[in-house]
């Protein structure tokens, strides 16, 4: 048994994980129509290799790669294509996206077989498999996986950490996903340390989740050198890259700009390891994920297996839709999700969860001035100083918000959750970096 | 005691004259040039001239590496007083003003979201681009407001700002912080300006907003001089050609063209110098100035539009504009 580090700050917000963590995966109807965007991770966006009119099957490539960073999306479904223009995504802006009216059928793509026996494949032809059904990182960054699998010359990886942390609250699509389909989670854990050639595994789950600590045991068999199942300390943001290694092998990645390969660690959230067992072994591209739809507007809430492109309203519905007037729509958790002003933002593939707040507990709170309590620089788990930055930025002094670090902020939200002030803190940091980022840009 | 006096005053001399000879040696010449130069500057540090601030373009004058004339808030008058100093001639500065590309405020635009973050519109973007309804429009937080070194901009009751034409030296510092992009320097006489930089449908902007441009084309047809066209479903003003006729402010369905001229001038002959030649008359671009052949030519008030061609090619100046009463 490994021993557990702590990493410094966080915070302990009440986890609400009960709407939801006992509703056994199901399946999200079919909706009447499916948008799948074309921006779907970091990195450039694909290239619609279909057109209007076209129709297609389940699994089909409808939008190819572009650039090594960039991975192509599927049809979820088959049926027809109806437009390719912009529509509303997740990210707050309207992208090119690509819509599709199903037939009902979910005829599948010929061709697209798997390889039950990975080990016979080269760590090259794994990677490619990868990238060719469209994995990203699923626990909300989307970044590209194959690119994460291809670490640079000089940048040994050691150590492979499957993350099912999920210390967000209210969301409880990984631990359904743990407890429900722990072999898929495991092969695909299997299939990165082949790629990787590393022996040294962790699978990282924060302790209030026994029953899915108990399940990923089980199918790892009782002394399996395989994996180590690491149980954390329930704290927020536990699941955040750097804090994770912090905590399993107390390293820690350089600031400003230091990725976790530079301490030979490589972090896959748990659904992007059971997205690349499916990909490899059965050959199905990433066209589906499980999402947790909760909150206290919602009626039912309830962990769906969606297929990417789903308008969010859809699965509202499926859920009993909204319990009272509705407040806050929120994709992700609440700490670090991003607010929508529309139900018709589809679901993508770093989506893992829709949450609905009632009006009634949206509490619009007026910003009132720093008391110089400390309680976010406390907080921080990345060591900065929120309220300097935060000041900073609302007077515009971005240069010195840029020496005060703004871009290592991971927006994890801390500071701001529990600042007694109500200062945005976050907000005025995202805001620091994007002045910061953009004065870059001009250089 | 006398010792300690001595001791003190011995250290005193030395350490003074440490320092005066370490003044001499290591004394920054400063071409006095550059402080003259600095004070005829409006000292706002704006950067509207591309360097750091005023003192650094006095330097950079004096060394002449930046033209007279690039302090945009000092203008013609400002170039002049530097022209003077450095015994150069006076080069010809042209004039900008601000003028923000959207009448959307809050009773013309619809709203996507109640907003309760960051008050400034370049925090605001960040919220799936801010809450106006409109993805081009004015978010009406007040950045440029607070940025303008000179004052010229307040908000109105609409949410939207108000230039003031006075005040405003056209440094652009508003232009360069407005993440909406909807503040565009322009020529200072320009007077008639479309006040909308939305390139969504016509059908778009409608639900959205009720005086945007919906790209109909209309002020395009009647333009007479091709000063406006339609780029991406948007009516873009090339102020280079217009003449501030004022015509198309009449023919925007959505009101959405304005005009500072309140009147517009007419064109009058003075029968005492014009000679007959009749060039005015075959320049006019709607046919309101005739007359017999070799005779005085007379002007069609009604149809003149005040566009000042006839003014440009009359070679014994006998037209001026003037503001009918
Ligand atoms: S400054 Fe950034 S990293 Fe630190 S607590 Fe705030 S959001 Fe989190
Ligand atoms: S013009 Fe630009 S900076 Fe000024 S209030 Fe509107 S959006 Fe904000
Ligand atoms: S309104 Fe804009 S251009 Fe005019 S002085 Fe102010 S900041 Fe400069």
């Amino acid at each position: 048994m490994s021993k557990v580090f702590r990493f410094k700050g966080g915070v302990h917000p009440r986890d609400r994980k009960e709407l939801s963590r006992d509703k056994a995966i199901e399946p999200a109807p079919l909706p009447e129509r499916l948008v799948v965007p074309l921006s779907q991770h970091i990195g450039a966006p694909c290239e619609p290799v279909v057109s209007q009119g076209d129709t297609v099957k389940k699994g089909q490539k409808i939008g190819e790669a572009r650039g090594f960073v960039s991975v192509p999306v599927h049809a979820p479904t088959s049926g027809k294509v109806i437009k390719i223009d912009s529509f509303p995504h997740p990210l707050g802006k309207d992208l090119p996206a690509i819509e599709i009216e199903p037939d009902g059928l979910d005829t599948c793509a010929d061709g697209a077989g798997g390889q039950e026996d990975f080990a016979s494949l080269s760590p090259d032809e794994l990677r490619a498999i990868i990238r060719e059904k469209g994995i990203v990182g699923m626990g909300g960054a989307t970044f590209p996986t194959h690119v994460k699998l291809s670490p640079p010359e000089g940048k040994p990886i050691d150590t492979l950490i499957i993350n099912g942390a999920e210390c967000e609250p209210y969301l409880t699509a990984d631990y359904r996903l743990m407890l429900e389909e722990p072999e898929k989670v495991i092969t695909g854990m299997r299939i990165m340390k082949t790629i990787l050639g590393v022996e040294r595994a962790f699978i990282a789950i924060e302790k209030n989740k026994p029953e899915a600590i108990d399940a990923v045991k089980g199918v790892l068999g009782p002394d399996s050198r395989e994996a180590t199942v690491v149980p954390l300390e329930v704290k927020y943001p536990q699941g955040a890259e750097k804090q994770l290694i912090k905590t399993i092998v107390n390293r820690e990645v350089p600031p400003s700009g230091g990725l976790p390969m530079d301490v030979g660690v490589l972090v896959q959230n748990v659904g992007t390891a059971a997205a690349v067992d499916q990909a490899v072994r059965l050959g199905i591209p990433l066209i589906e994920r499980v999402v947790t739809v909760t909150g206290e507007g919602i009626r039912e809430p309830k962990n769906l297996r969606v297929r990417i492109g789903t308008p969010v309203g859809s699965l509202l519905e499926a859920c009993g839709g909204f319990r009272e007037t509705p407040g806050k729509l929120v994709l992700g958790g609440p700490m670090m999700g991003i607010s929508q002003y529309t139900t018709e933002v589809p679901v993508i593939k770093g989506t893992s969860g829709v949450l609905v707040l009632p009006r009634s507990r949206v509490r619009l709170e007026e910003a009132r001035t720093c008391i110089r309590c400390g309680t976010c620089v406390r907080v921080c788990p990345m060591n900065l100083l929120p309220n300097f930055i935060g000041t900073f930025a609302s007077r515009g002094l971005f240069d010195q918000a840029e020496r005060y670090y703004a871009l290592d902020c991971i927006e994890c939200g801390s500071c701001a959750f529990s600042c007694p002030a109500k200062i945005p803190l976050v907000h005025l940091i995202k805001y620091a970096k994007a002045e910061i980022m953009a004065k870059k840009r001009k250089k | 005691m006398i010792e300690a006096v001595l001791t003190l005053s011995g250290i005193g001399l030395v350490a003074s004259l440490g320092l005066g000879l370490a003044a001499r040696k290591f004394a920054v010449r400063r071409n006095p040039l550059i402080e003259r130069v600095e004070q005829i500057l409006p000292g706002a540090n704006c950067g509207a001239c591309g360097t750091a601030g005023c003192s650094a373009f006095a330097k950079a004058v004096v060394e002449g590496e930046a033209p007279l004339n690039a302090c945009v808030p000092g203008g013609q008058e400002v170039a002049r007083l530097i022209a003077e100093l450095m015994g150069a001639a006076v080069p010809s500065t042209e004039s900008y003003v601000a003028v923000l590309l959207c009448k959307g405020g809050k009773g013309e635009a619809r709203s996507k979201f109640e907003y309760d973050g960051v008050s400034d519109c370049r925090a605001a973007v960040l919220v799936s681009g801010g809450d106006k309804g409109c993805a081009y429009g004015c978010l009406g937080l007040g950045t440029c407001e607070r940025v303008c070194p000179f004052g010229a901009i307040h908000m109105d009751e609409d949410g939207l700002p108000v230039i003031d034409r006075e005040t405003c030296t056209g440094c652009g510092v508003c232009v360069k912080n407005c993440p909406k992009g909807v503040l565009l320097l322009a020529p200072r006489e320009a007077s008639v300006h479309i006040r909308c930089h939305s390139h969504d449908k016509g059908a778009q902007v409608k639900r959205v907003c009720t005086v945007g441009c919906i790209g109909c084309g209309a002020c395009v047809r009647i333009c007479p001089y091709e000063a406006i066209t339609l780029d991406d479903g948007l009516a873009v003003m090339d102020y280079t050609r217009c003449r501030q006729c004022g015509l198309c402010v009449d023919s925007c369905p959505t009101g959405n063209i304005t005009s500072l001229v309140s009147q517009t001038p007419k064109a009058r002959i003075d029968p005492e110098r014009c000679k007959g030649h009749a060039l005015c008359e075959a320049a006019c671009p709607v046919d309101a100035i005739s007359g017999e052949p070799g005779k005085t030519r007379l002007v069609d008030e009604e149809r003149c539009i005040g566009c000042r061609i006839c003014c440009s090619v009359c070679p014994v100046h006998a037209i001026a504009m003037v503001n009918p009463d």
